[in-house]
């Protein structure tokens, strides 16, 4: 680890399968990664890329079967939390972990109101009374920026906007004080303008609150303006990991520079033709065996073909899973 | 790309399409959602217009409701000189093969039991004498054209990625040749990397055939990529009207200046230092518009007459046109590059 505090979440080697009638699908192929204090990272892939599927299995929410966590380490403040019971498990989801997901509709519950919902894990993991946490719960409402607090905490999610309702996700998520937020693609079901007023509340709150984020999306806009470190996901694997500056203005893996490539900007200049990258993502049927992105890379050679390049560094925070990248880098070195 | 004397091939004026809201057991008309509420503009022959907005605007309302997927409640739409929403049945499905549609979600739009040739061929049998051999080499021609390896014509749509399928719903509206085609947030449903594939594909057969787009998204980004000028659309109604650098460099209306600098750029740089524009409130019921401007609910700038009176769609320079009460029009603009004869007011959307 480069610089500072003690991580408050270190992954080693996450390694989750998929069983399936037609065989075993590799989504996670050992991820490695950690999180600082305060920090928020950005977790960058397509769909399929694994980064749901990376967080999920951290945290026992995936069924299991089909899913099986097959290898690795998840300390949450230095104490594995991958082998633990299952009601130790659940002490520590929304307590210690808070979880907030892509479409707020369908992970509130339609018949109960916000308030109650907000109030479960207050009653639940902090212990406090009805009282207690109807107070808190208004609060909390307070916090996300809902006006007349109290008085929604009445109301049903289907009273609530999209927006609103994302806001109420995150009432719930931080109603613990948790240590870390997982949001997966918290706005992407949101209208730009809406997005603005979540991102908005989200820098607010980290200043205010201070708790270690990760959030995951496809959107690099998003990525830009929030995080402190981006990890981008290729195929279930971590590619590239770097402080966010560096990673858009140094980016070595030829997924990510392609990648940047191939968005279209809102200014600067507009170019004739958008940058391609040809074919489509793999479905890893087995572990991979050679850098699951040669298929598509316009660097690949010999070695791409017959040996998965493990991540290397490449500048401060900054490293890098290409042996081309890699390649490139000693050059500069020894030159 | 529109030359010296560009031919309008769709005109839309003063559209309506309203959504009747019925209540009780006696289906009693209780009031309309108001999804496009006189909605005026054109569309150049051979060039791409965006039509932008946040969901629940209208504007896949409006790409429908052009083709006349739906009836609408009133107003005109002329396409090739035919006003297509005064039509009976028989001329409209004379005119269809003209004007065709790419829907958002490619898995929705293709039937899942039928091979590709079948979905691709379907227009060629119901609208042209091809049969076997002839309609099967068009169906390969079409293949060819978008991309798609004609070994998979026998193939089923679930057998295809999401960027294939949406090539197949592109061969499908090519199949007839059409002029015009509305594009409703083709690239919607598509990752990043598959996205620039399919917008590639769109400007090459516009370059090849001559084609007219109206293109729908909320990805503002993409829309500067490929559109020629671009209609910003909030709750039923178009907000501005500008060619593509104009409005992207100085958006003039409120509410395309709110809506642009949402937008998140990839650059940590850039974004650090961004002002934004961050509206408060959600966006109003379109059953229920306020009176007066319909953005004036969340405009920043919003004066006491904003809620009283409606601003017209204007021309506020050439080309461009906003419906806004603090942009002021032609008349006033000092400077512009048009001369006092410039000054006319275009009327384009001014209604009631």
């Amino acid at each position: 680890m480069p610089d500072g505090a003690e991580p408050v979440l270190d992954v080693r080697g996450l390694k989750t399968v998929f069983r399936t009638r037609e065989g075993d699908v590799h989504a996670v192929n050992s991820v490695s990664f950690h999180l600082r204090p305060g920090e928020l990272l950005g977790v960058v892939g397509e769909s399929g890329s694994g980064k749901s599927v990376t967080m999920m299995s951290l945290i026992g929410l995936l069924p299991s079967p089909p899913a099986q966590v097959q290898a690795g380490q998840v300390l949450l403040d230095g104490k594995d939390i991958l082998h633990v019971g299952n009601t130790q498990l659940q002490s520590i989801r929304g307590a210690r972990i808070g979880f907030i997901f892509q479409d707020p509709m369908t992970s509130l519950n339609p018949v109960f109101t916000v308030g109650n919902q907000i109030m479960e894990p207050l009653r639940r993991h902090m212990g406090l009374t009805k009282a207690q946490a109807q107070a808190r719960a208004a609060e909390l409402l307070d916090l996300v920026g809902i006006p007349d607090a109290k008085k929604r905490l009445s109301g049903y999610p289907h009273q609530f906007s999209g927006g609103m309702r994302q806001r109420v996700m995150i009432a719930m998520a931080l109603a613990c004080d948790p240590r870390v937020l997982i949001a997966d693609e918290p706005t992407t079901a949101l209208d730009v303008t809406i997005q603005a007023q979540i991102l908005e509340l989200v820098r607010d709150l980290r200043r205010k609150l201070g708790m270690a984020i990760i959030w995951i999306t496809h959107d690099l806009g998003v990525i830009a303006g929030i995080a402190d470190r981006v990890m981008v996901m290729y195929a279930g694997q971590v590619v590239e990991q770097a402080p966010v500056k560096e990673l858009f203005t140094r980016p070595r893996h030829p997924y990510t520079r392609a990648l940047l490539k191939t968005i279209p900007r809102l200014g600067g200049p507009r170019g004739d033709r958008l940058q391609v990258i040809e074919g489509q993502p793999p479905i890893l049927m087995a572990a991979p065996a050679a850098c699951p992105f040669a298929p598509r890379c316009a660097h690949a050679f010999g070695r791409c073909l017959h040996e998965n390049p493990q991540r290397r560094p490449v500048g401060l925070g900054h490293d890098v899973a290409c042996h081309w990248a890699a390649g490139e880098t000693a050059g500069e070195i020894h030159a | 790309m529109p030359d010296a004397s560009p031919r309008k091939l769709v005109e839309v004026r003063n559209l309506k399409m309203h959504f009747p809201i019925t209540s009780g057991i006696l289906r009693r008309h209780a009031g309309d959602v108001k999804a496009v509420d006189g909605v005026s503009f054109d569309i150049f022959e051979g060039e791409t217009l965006g039509l932008v907005g946040e969901s629940g605007c209208g504007k896949s309302t409006v790409g429908r409701a052009l083709l006349r997927l739906y009836e609408a409640t009133s107003g005109s739409v002329v396409i090739d000189g035919v006003d297509i929403a005064r039509l009976g049945q028989k001329e409209l499905r004379r005119i269809r093969p003209k004007m065709q549609m790419v829907f958002q979600d490619p898995q929705a739009s293709l039937n899942p039991r039928m091979t590709v040739a079948a979905i691709i061929g379907e227009p060629l049998a119901e609208h042209t004498g091809l049969r076997g051999n002839a309609r099967l080499a068009r169906i390969h021609e079409l293949m060819d054209q978008v991309g798609l390896n004609r070994a998979f014509a026998n193939r089923f749509p679930h057998a295809f990625s999401g960027g294939q399928r949406q090539r197949i719903g592109i061969a499908r509206a090519l199949a007839l040749n059409p002029r015009f085609i509305v594009c409703d947030e083709p690239i919607a449903a598509l990752d990043v990397s598959i996205q620039a594939q399919v917008v590639n594909l769109l400007e090459d057969l516009q370059d090849r055939l001559g084609l007219t787009y109206l293109f729908i998204s909320h990805d503002l980004s993409m829309v500067r990529h490929i559109a020629d000028r671009v209609a910003v659309m909030y709750l039923g109604q178009i907000a501005e009207l500008s060619p593509r650098d104009a409005l992207y460099a100085n958006p003039l209306h409120p509410y395309a200046r709110a809506l642009l600098s949402a937008v998140p750029e990839p650059d940590p740089t850039l974004e650090s230092s961004r002002r934004r524009i961050i509206l408060a409130g959600d966006v109003p019921s379109p059953a229920n518009p306020p009176k007066g401007c319909n953005f004036c609910t969340r405009c920043p700038q919003a004066q006491p007459v904003c809620h009283d009176v409606k601003p017209p769609l204007l021309e506020v320079t050439p080309g461009r046109h906003v419906a806004c009460h603090f942009v002021p029009p032609i008349t006033a603009a000092a400077g512009s590059t048009g001369g006092p004869e410039a000054s006319e007011r275009n009327r384009q959307g001014e209604d009631r």
